[in-house]
């Protein structure tokens, strides 16, 4: 009945590595952050698996303060795809080089 | 076991969709299921209250938030946003490949004893709003308290960022 550690581990990796995918590949910016949140998440996922396996309150609190953070980035971020949107109407990555030289 | 394969092969898969989705509502939808397998996956490991915090912060309040921005932006036209198979995707792909290889070296070659699970009456206990009341009040109160200066200066900095002129 109890699943080892180390499946939680692994579920954990590939949802990291499958972020990590999307942020490289894909050139809609708001699709790069919801893959952006979804490292978030595997890495939660890593932190709460080990808080419960070592009986430590630690990483639960740690994922408390990790949300909070991604709140605010998502805030954040899509404030900046706004303003970006309002200068030249796209989402486009590429299309998205004003800091560029 | 079973309920952890199932949510596993579930969050797994909603992220592969995600990233292969075109339509980036479709992608959003398919992250908010990946979510939802999240939370059932913190309920699995005792941590009830993160789940029902993954599911009101995260399902709740991001994912509302870029679907109002997919929405916002009109973004019709970026539908057909050609995602060709170009030397960046290539790129992208070897490079997490690779990432995979090492995290998996690193999972694998690394022996972990086997680690005494927790009574799961205490292990039930601490995921409880009880138990994290008394860890985020407790020694994590500085940190708390620094998360919601933060929050302050992420409204404020989204507030100004997307407004029109200053």
């Amino acid at each position: 009945m109890d699943v080892p550690l180390n499946y939680y581990l692994v579920l954990s990796a590939l949802l990291f590595i499958v972020g990590v995918a999307g942020v490289l590949t894909r050139r809609n910016a708001l699709v790069i952050f919801m893959s952006i949140e979804m490292m978030l998440n595997a890495v939660n996922l890593t932190l709460i698996a080990f808080s419960s396996f070592l009986g430590n309150m630690t990483g639960q609190a740690f994922v408390v303060f990790v949300m909070a953070v991604a709140a605010a980035e998502a805030a954040v971020g899509l404030a900046i795809v706004i303003a970006l949107y309002r200068n030249k109407p796209t989402v486009d990555i590429d299309g998205i080089n004003i800091l560029k030289w | 076991m079973l309920f952890f394969f199932f949510l596993g092969a579930l969050a797994v898969t909603t992220a592969v969709m995600m990233i292969v989705q075109r339509n980036p509502v479709m992608s959003a939808i398919c992250l908010i299921g990946n979510f939802f397998a999240l939370a059932g996956l913190y309920l699995l490991l005792h941590a009830q209250f993160l789940a029902v915090l993954q599911i009101i912060v995260y399902t709740g309040a991001i994912m509302v938030l870029v679907v109002f921005v997919i929405m916002l932006l009109n973004l019709a036209d970026e539908r057909n946003l050609v995602d060709r198979m170009n030397i960046r995707t290539t790129f992208g792909i070897i490079l997490s490949a690779g990432l995979l290889l090492e995290l998996a070296v690193i999972v694998f070659t690394r022996s972990y004893p086997a680690m005494p699970r927790p009574i799961p009456t205490v292990a039930g206990a601490m995921g409880t709003v009880e138990g994290m009341g008394a860890a985020l009040f407790g020694p994590f109160l500085l940190p708390f308290e620094i998360t919601s200066l933060l929050l302050l200066v992420a409204i404020v900095g989204a507030v100004i960022l997307a407004k029109k002129r200053l």
